[in-house]
């Protein structure tokens, strides 16, 4: 199955520092997690829009995963650390 | 992902739901207060299960700890465990970040899961300080909603592990019949979903 996630934004800083190969935060889809609740955490971690965080939630019902973050891999361990807090099951890995 | 029920208010209780989860009907659900949080009426029997839930979860996730939470060195020390734990329930709560590379999952469990169990711990304790025994209305500020709402996925992940849920667990729920041994369970469990949904409505 093939991973097409949504348009991810690249975390915003004064200067370019996005290696060839960012690291990525993948969220992965599970049967108890709510779709709005899933939303929901998405708009609160990363900030997203709603539109934003339900594209991205649906990506993940759908296609199994998706790609919620990308970025320098300690940034990447850190959101996958807070997306545990909230429950979410979610995996880093450096971007292919 | 489950979308979850729209109306809370309308859900619908399976004919012999009552001899299976007791005679009650476990219905509490939330709405916005005007201040950012949430308020919900709870029954003394839906307090004492929602209390009992979440102290299992707490106690379940809190066991490595050796519950010195002051103790600044506790806070600070690394994690011995660098394997996921065996527990089907724990391992769900605790979850690898590195499936394909047990090293690196294994030094992030060492760096992150103490804290990690600590979170999931303080936000049980949270619903335990703000929901009375006895029951009554609940009045959670924004930080205490968010709180539970974790505790309350923490609930649901840990049922959904123990009673096997599936992506069409609502289908499954309707076909259950009284005598299912996991009815109760998952009726209580289809309960903290409408709980948890309509929190998640409450504050958006």
């Amino acid at each position: 199955m093939s991973v097409a996630p949504a348009e991810v934004d690249l975390p915003q800083s004064g200067q370019d520092t996005t290696p060839a190969r960012p690291w990525v935060a993948i969220v992965w889809n599970d049967p108890v997690n709510l779709m709005s609740y899933v939303t929901y955490v998405f708009q609160q971690v990363f900030g997203y829009s709603r539109r934003k965080a339900e594209r991205l939630m649906l990506d993940v019902h759908h296609k199994g995963k998706a790609v919620v973050a990308a970025g320098a891999r300690e940034e990447m361990e850190r959101n996958v650390e807070i997306l545990h807090g909230y429950g979410l099951w979610a995996t880093v890995r450096q971007d292919t | 992902m489950p979308g979850g029920p729209e109306e809370p208010d309308e859900l619908d209780w399976p004919q012999g739901a009552e001899e299976a989860a007791g005679p009650w009907r476990p219905r509490a659900w939330f709405r916005g207060t005007r201040r950012g949080g949430a308020t919900a009426r709870f029954t003394a029997d839906e307090a004492t299960l929602v209390r009992g839930l979440v102290s299992q979860v707490a106690e379940l996730v809190g066991d490595e700890d050796s519950g010195g939470q002051d103790d600044l060195e506790e806070m600070l020390k690394l994690s011995d465990s660098v394997r996921p734990p065996d527990d089907p329930v724990l391992a769900r709560l605790l979850p690898d970040a590195y499936p394909d590379d047990p090293a690196a999952a294994g030094e992030f469990r060492r760096y992150t899961e103490n804290s990690l169990r600590a979170g999931k711990v303080a936000a049980a304790q949270t619903v335990l300080a703000t929901l009375p025994s006895d029951g009554g209305r609940v009045r959670l500020s924004g930080e205490d909603a968010q709180a539970w709402l974790r505790a309350l996925n923490d609930v649901r992940l840990a049922l959904g592990v123990r009673l096997e849920v599936t992506e069409d667990w609502e289908q499954m729920v309707e076909r259950l019949r009284p005598d299912d041994p996991r009815a109760a369970g998952l009726w209580v469990y289809d309960w903290l979903t409408v709980l948890q949904e309509t929190l998640v409505e409450a504050l958006w």
